[in-house]
């Protein structure tokens, strides 16, 4: 009995492991952020299903972590496309340059809105993005603006008068998350950056107080509920704690409308149009990035990036604008096309012009 | 008389407390009994209607335009209905069948996501109420019907809630649990052997078996990054691939595998030992011949624990790369591959409210699955044991 089970094994491992020796068949390999990957996980389903090419294996390890492992190198061991729903840091480019990762080609699929949501039961409101921020940051300016305090805030009244007398509870992202970083910069760096009362502290003593240059920490008193990666499940504690916020995603907001809607935010609220119009102020560009010496070497690369650029994908009413994308306009969607045909190399000086 | 009465009494306070006890014992059962209940009635409530899938009657028209767009093929009204899976193969089909050029046929198409969930009831089916007189009209003509899913058997993972499947999990986790058994199980078995029956009692043998025990405590996701360290970045295994994913795992069920042998091989009375000896066997035989056998029940189960543990195991996977979107089963042990509980993860965070269900039945198939290999387990231990 032992004597048959272990022959058994040692035969199936060892067939196993000769079949599949020499077979290391080069798929497209793609990383990058969590915000990217349904839609790049959707044109990677299209180009297994439409052509003779294998499924390009897409994993979500956040823009951050995508960027780390496409820089670290040019071997075909290295992931070929990173996603990112912000643009590469100047940081990250120049470690590419100096891992060997010198062409790359950036290309702008589309944008993304975040959602400040709540239970469709609850009369809706009316925030401006001061509001948002009085309420989340750790710490906001005093009654009389000369010094910072502790965040005294519980109910929306108390921060501005015209709010209804309704306790403030925000669900949103974990700091890992790319949707927790754009909301920190959107809300709190965009205007804790130009407030003299967080600045003040900065100038009076550079490296002591550098957090104070763009204040962005979120207060940690249980009033801001950090509430994991997953979406789908601040959407859940919003369907039961009717009082509470929530940050994510726009297309979890489409897809819960039955059950979820969202706040004005500076009197716009999200739609594909002020999204796109950047009318609503939490929208930002989604980016990937390709690595050129791959090209040729891992089959179907072009064909991916054309189809994920193509009008079928991400134009008007194309099939990513259907599961939440936000198309750019058509102007910018010609000219991103026109730079994959040439395969235009990023340089240094594209990170001083304002993109 | 006095006397007597004091002693009943503390007689009767002693039974008293007695059944008091009992009673915690078995309010506690109920207790687990409910949580487990509870856990088992949502869960398979919520994966039922995932054993259902909605399936449409249209006609589809092989011109030779499909080729280049294949929406032409079905009638606009129905196009809405209609899996873009479906659509997106025929033109291969076309391919594989020239002899289908210019004709009409009437198939049975995979109906999509919305369909599907307005059909079965639920609630953020986003169908669009002109859609849904539709769908009513031809499910009264028996033109739309709720089968058996067996796509959720035979397909991979998709985007689109209608197609994604769990085969293509299932398969990497057989994979996974092949390579870890492959690597675990032989050097786990030989480093207990070495420990129990041959290694003299010292301090250095003594540090060992401290530190197997802790390994055996350490969060799994510590493995994970391990593994990332030693086999992807040092060995330079591919990212995501079955081989990175399974001998992250055999880290991790090595200290298991080797406890529980240790408590097989100790629990082997020594006069078998000794009786060996006796005869004039060797080390060699001595273990190969009597003690190995008669520990064979108790490192099966060991082993079979640690690996059911191994496959229920997301966190060390998630470092190595495995939590990804991979459709495609993996044909060699150097393919990207996904597993069970990676696969449920990944649905459970998607925005397709038909996820929802799926999720539960892939939390149905992983239960199934380790509940088969614990009761094997069980059997195995029944089967073959032997008292002294």
């Amino acid at each position: 009995m032992k004597k048959q089970i272990m022959a058994i094994t040692a035969l199936a491992a060892v067939s196993f492991f000769a079949h599949t020796a020499a077979q290391a068949a080069e798929t497209i390999q793609i990383v990058g952020s969590s915000t990217v990957y349904p839609f790049s996980s959707y044109t990677a389903q299209a180009l297994g299903e439409t052509t003779k090419f294998k499924t390009p294996v897409v994993e979500s390890t956040g823009s951050g972590g995508g960027m780390k492992l496409f820089c670290a190198g040019a071997g075909l061991d290295t992931p070929d496309f990173t996603n990112a729903s912000r643009r590469m840091k100047v940081s990250e480019f120049e470690k590419c340059q100096a891992n060997g990762v010198k062409d790359i080609t950036e290309m702008v699929v589309g944008y993304d809105g975040i959602a400040i949501a709540q239970s469709k039961e609850t009369a809706s409101i009316n925030l401006s993005r001061k509001d948002l921020m009085l309420a989340v940051a750790a710490e906001v300016p005093s009654k009389d603006g000369t010094h910072l305090v502790a965040n005294p805030y519980h109910y929306w009244n108390e921060i501005n008068a015209s709010l209804p007398h309704r306790e403030i509870r925000v669900y949103g992202p974990p700091t890992s998350s790319g949707t927790r970083d754009a909301f920190e910069d959107m809300i709190l760096k965009h205007l804790t950056k130009k407030m003299d009362v967080y600045t003040k502290l900065y100038k009076a003593d550079e490296k002591k107080n550098k957090a104070y240059k763009k204040y962005h920490k979120i207060r940690q008193d249980g009033v801001f509920v950090p509430s994991g990666e997953n979406d789908n499940l601040i959407v859940q504690k919003l369907a039961r704690d009717t009082a509470a916020l929530g940050i994510f995603g726009y297309s979890y907001l489409e897809e819960n409308s039955d059950s979820i809607a969202p706040a004005n935010i500076d009197g716009v609220i999200p739609t594909p149009a002020t999204i796109a119009n950047h009318s609503y102020p939490l929208s930002r560009s989604l980016y990937f990035y390709i690595k050129k010496s791959h090209i040729g070497k891992v089959p179907g690369m072009m064909e991916y990036a054309n189809l994920f650029m193509s009008e079928k994908m991400v134009g008007d009413g194309g099939e990513c604008t259907d599961i939440g994308l936000i198309a750019l306009p058509k102007a910018e969607r010609e000219h991103y096309r026109a730079a994959l045909k040439n395969l235009t190399n990023m340089t240094a000086d594209d990170f001083k012009a304002k993109h | 008389m006095n006397s007597i009465t004091t002693q009943q009494k503390r007689l009767r306070s002693r039974h008293r407390s007695d059944r008091r006890f009992k009673y915690y014992g078995m309010i506690a059962i109920a207790f687990a009994l409910a949580f487990l209940t509870f856990f088992f009635v949502d869960i398979i409530s919520k994966a039922l209607p995932a054993f259902q899938q909605a399936y449409v009657q249209v006609s589809v028209n092989y011109s030779p335009s499909i080729v280049k767009n294949y929406n032409t093929a079905i009638d606009k009204n129905d196009r809405k209905l209609v899996s873009k899976t479906f659509l997106r193969t025929l033109p291969r089909k076309l391919k594989a069948h020239p002899e289908l050029l210019n004709t009409t046929q009437i198939e049975w198409a995979l109906a999509n996501h919305r369909v599907d969930q307005y059909l079965k009831g639920h609630d953020g089916h986003g169908l669009k109420r002109k859609d849904q007189k539709y769908v009513d009209e031809l499910f009264k003509e028996k033109k739309i019907e709720l089968n058996f899913n067996k796509g959720f058997f035979t397909n991979g993972d998709s985007k689109l809630a209608e197609s994604a499947g769990i085969l293509a999990a299932a398969i990497g986790s057989i994979f996974l649990l092949l390579i870890t058994m492959a690597v675990a199980v032989p050097i786990g078995v030989m480093t207990a052997i070495y420990l129990e029956e041959f290694a003299p009692d010292n301090r250095f043998t003594q540090a060992i078996e401290v530190n197997i025990n802790n390994l055996a405590a350490i969060p799994s996701i510590l493995y994970g990054l391990l593994g990332l360290a030693i086999f992807i970045n040092v060995m330079g295994v591919p990212r995501s691939s079955a081989l990175a994913g399974g001998l992250t795992l055999s880290l991790m069920t090595l200290p298991i595998i080797i406890i529980a042998t240790r408590a097989a091989l100790r629990s082997i009375p020594d006069n078998i030992r000794d009786a060996a000896y006796a005869l004039g066997a060797s080390n060699l035989q001595t273990v190969w011949h009597h003690v190995l056998p008669l520990a064979f029940p108790g490192i099966l189960t060991g082993s079979i624990i640690g690996l059911a543990q191994a496959m229920g195991e997301t966190a060390p996977l998630l470092i190595v790369g495995m939590m990804a979107y991979i459709p495609e089963a993996p044909t060699g042990i150097l393919d990207a591959t996904t597993v069970l509980p990676a696969q449920i993860y990944t649905w459970s965070s998607e925005s397709m409210r038909a996820f929802e269900e799926r999720t539960a039945a892939g939390i149905v198939v992983l239960l199934t699955v380790l509940l088969l290999l614990n009761a094997f387990a069980v059997w195995l231990r029944n089967r073959s044991q032997k008292t002294w």
